[in-house]
C-alpha cells in the first residue's frame, strides 16, 4: 500500500503535466515512465474507462481551468501575442509557475519575472508585452487591494511632519508604450483574437506615466507627468516630502513659482482622488 | 426538529449561489430570496468591489460561505494566510455554518484548484478529520464537509465513499453537505447504487444539501454545473430529505449561467418536496417513495 502523500504527489504530478496538442494526456511523463503503466498503478479501471482516461479527465480539466484563468486575467498580452502564442507562453509559464496559492487570482503574480527569464516568449515587440503585463497585473492588485481613510485637507495642512502614504490600491508604473489605449481597445473588441498588425504598429515607442487606481470600486488609469511620477513614487518609497518635489524638478527649466503651482495643482488633484491616507 | 447544531440551529430554506452576472439583478430588484450561498475564496481580499457587493447583499440577505480550496484530504499543512482571511470573512458575513469539499487538492506547495477525490483509507480517514477539527476550532463556526463528484478510485481504497465520509465525520465531529448530484454524478462512474449512499448518511449531521445539473458524456458524467437539475437527482433529493426532513438547500449553477429569473425558478422546485416533507407525518421511513418527481 502507498502512503496518502506518495500517491498525492504521483496525481499531482500527472494532472498538472502539460496536455498533447490535441489536448489529451500525454503517454510518457516527464521521465519517460508510461503514463498508462503509471496511472493504473493507483487508479481502478473501470468497465468504460481505462486507468489513463480516468486520470486523464482531471489533467484535462486542470489545464482548462488554469488556461481560462490566465487568458481571463492577460488578455492585452493575448490580443499582442495572438491566442496560439498566448496558449504556448501559458502553458510553459504554469509549468514552471504552477499556482501556490489557495486563489487562481495569482497565477499571473511571477507573469512578469519569469518573462524575464524566458525572453523568447516576448514576441516581435517584447517590450510592449513587458509593459501591458505589468498594466494587467496592476489592474489585477488595484482591483481588490485595501483603501484605507483618505487624509483630508486639513489633515494634511494641519500635520507638522505629514508622513503621506499612498492608497493600498495605487499602482505607479513607468511604462515604454501607451498600453492603456491598446488594453482599453482590447476591451472593448470584448474578443481573443490578435490585434490587428496596423493598430500594434501604432503604438510606438512612447514613455508613460500611469497610475492604476481604483474609484467606486471600478479600475481605472490615469496619465501622469514624469514630474508628478517622480513625487508620488518618492511618496510610496516612504521619502519625505521635501526630498520627493525636490526630486520631481531636479534639473528642471521651469521657474520657481510655476513649481509651486504645478505642485498645489497636483496635490489638490491627488487629494480629490483620495490617494493620500495616513502611514 | 430538521435544524441541528452543525447549520446553527437555523432553519434557512432554498437558497441560489451569489454569482457575478447576478449582481446588478439582485442589488437594483432586490428579489426574494431566502439566503445566497457565496464562495469564500472570491471574498477572502482586501477590499474593492467583491467586499462593496457582499456589504450590500448582507444588509439584505443571509449569506451562507462554501470554500472551494481548503482541501482537507491533502497531506500538507493548512495554510496559515487562508485559515486567517477565512475567519475575518466569517466574522463579516456572519455565516451560521462554513462548507468545503471532501477532497484534496494542494501537495508541496503547489495547487491544482481542482476537487481531487481522497483514496478511501484509514490513513486518509485520520489526516482529513483532523484538518476538519482544526478549522472549525480556529474558524469557531461550525464546519460542513461535502461529498465530490468524482472520476477515478483508487486501488488503496478500503471502503466505500459513504463509509469514508461518514468516519470523517464522527472523528471530526463536524457536519455534512450532502450533494445529492454528486452523489449521482460519482454512482455512474464507479457503479454504486445511489439511493444506497443517501440512505447511509448520518441524518443527524447532515447541515445543507446541494443540488445542479451535470453534463452527459460517452462513457462519464462531468459536474459541470451548467444544466438544469435531471429528474434522477430530484428523486435523490426527495430520498434525501424525505430521511433528513426539511433541510437548507441550494441550487448551484455555475457555467454557462442563465437569467437569474431562470436560476430562482429552478431553486424554487425544491419547495414542491420540502412542502411535501413538511407534511409527513414523522414515523414515514425512506423505504416507501412517496413523493413525486416535479415536472
Amino acid at each position: 500500500m502507498s502512503s496518502l502523500l506518495e500517491v498525492q504527489r504521483r496525481m499531482a504530478e500527472a494532472v498538472m503535466a502539460p496536455l498533447t496538442r490535441q489536448e489529451g494526456m500525454r503517454q510518457r511523463a516527464a521521465d519517460g515512465r508510461p503514463m498508462a503503466k503509471e496511472a493504473a498503478a493507483y487508479i481502478k479501471p473501470n468497465p468504460r474507462l481505462e486507468s489513463f482516461e480516468r486520470l486523464e479527465i482531471y489533467n484535462r480539466q486542470y489545464w482548462f481551468r488554469v488556461l481560462d484563468s490566465l487568458a481571463e486575467d492577460f488578455p492585452g498580452v493575448q490580443a499582442i501575442l495572438g491566442a496560439p502564442r498566448f496558449r504556448e507562453l501559458s502553458v510553459r509559464y504554469i509549468s514552471d509557475c504552477p499556482s501556490t496559492s489557495f486563489t487562481l487570482r495569482n497565477l499571473g503574480g511571477k507573469l512578469s519575472g519569469w518573462l524575464e527569464e524566458h525572453p523568447e516568449f516576448l514576441g516581435a515587440q517584447p517590450d510592449l508585452v513587458r509593459d501591458m503585463v505589468r498594466l494587467e497585473w496592476a489592474v489585477i492588485e488595484a482591483f481588490d487591494a485595501a483603501e484605507r481613510a483618505p487624509l483630508s485637507a486639513e489633515q494634511l495642512e494641519n500635520a507638522e511632519n505629514p508622513h503621506l502614504a499612498l492608497q493600498p490600491h495605487v499602482r505607479l508604473l513607468e511604462l515604454s508604450h501607451p498600453v492603456d489605449d491598446l488594453l482599453l481597445a482590447v476591451r472593448k473588441r470584448k474578443s481573443a483574437r490578435k490585434l490587428p498588425a496596423r493598430q500594434l504598429v501604432q503604438t510606438g515607442r512612447q514613455k508613460t506615466y500611469l497610475a492604476v487606481h481604483r474609484a467606486d470600486y471600478s479600475v481605472h488609469y490615469k496619465r501622469l507627468e514624469a514630474g508628478e511620477f517622480h513625487v508620488l513614487q518618492e511618496i510610496h518609497r516612504a521619502s519625505p516630502l521635501s526630498e520627493a518635489l525636490e526630486q520631481a524638478f531636479a534639473g528642471s527649466a521651469l521657474p520657481e513659482t510655476e513649481q509651486a503651482q504645478k505642485i498645489q495643482q497636483w496635490f489638490a488633484l491627488w487629494m480629490s482622488l483620495g490617494w493620500f491616507c495616513q502611514v | 426538529m430538521p435544524a441541528n447544531r452543525f447549520n446553527g440551529f437555523t432553519e434557512y430554506g432554498i437558497g441560489i449561489g451569489l454569482r457575478i452576472p447576478h449582481y446588478r439583478h439582485i442589488l437594483e430588484k432586490k428579489p426574494v430570496v431566502d439566503w445566497f450561498e457565496v464562495i469564500s475564496e472570491n471574498y477572502m481580499v482586501d477590499g474593492g468591489n467583491p467586499l462593496a457587493v457582499l456589504d450590500q447583499i448582507l444588509e439584505q440577505y443571509r449569506v451562507v460561505q462554501h470554500g472551494v480550496s481548503m482541501y482537507f484530504g491533502s497531506v500538507q499543512p493548512l495554510n496559515r494566510e487562508h485559515l486567517q482571511r477565512l475567519k475575518t470573512l466569517v466574522r463579516r458575513t456572519k455565516t451560521p455554518w462554513l462548507s468545503d469539499h471532501l477532497c484534496w487538492g494542494s501537495v508541496d506547495g503547489r495547487y491544482t484548484h481542482d476537487l481531487l477525490p481522497i483514496p478511501y483509507t484509514w490513513e486518509a480517514v485520520d489526516v482529513t478529520a483532523e484538518k476538519i477539527r482544526h478549522v472549525q476550532d480556529f474558524v469557531e463556526v461550525p464546519v460542513v464537509v461535502e461529498n465530490v463528484s468524482s472520476y477515478a478510485e483508487f486501488h488503496d481504497s478500503v471502503m466505500t465513499e459513504w463509509e469514508f465520509l461518514n468516519e470523517v465525520v464522527e472523528r471530526a465531529d463536524c457536519g455534512i453537505l450532502l450533494d445529492v448530484n454528486n452523489i449521482y454524478v460519482s454512482s455512474m462512474n464507479h457503479d454504486f447504487d445511489p439511493a444506497v449512499y443517501v440512505n447511509s448518511v448520518p441524518t443527524e449531521r447532515v447541515a445543507q444539501i446541494h443540488i445542479a445539473g451535470h453534463s452527459r458524456y460517452e462513457k462519464y458524467i462531468l459536474d459541470t454545473h451548467d444544466h438544469p437539475v435531471i429528474d434522477p437527482v430530484w428523486e435523490l433529493y426527495a430520498q434525501a430529505i424525505r430521511r433528513i426532513g426539511p433541510t437548507a438547500t441550494l441550487l448551484e449553477w455555475d457555467d454557462k449561467i442563465p437569467s437569474f429569473e431562470e436560476v430562482h425558478r429552478e431553486a424554487m422546485k425544491a419547495e414542491h418536496f420540502l412542502q411535501q416533507v413538511a407534511k409527513m407525518p414523522p414515523a414515514l421511513t425512506a423505504e416507501e417513495p412517496v413523493l413525486e418527481v416535479a415536472r
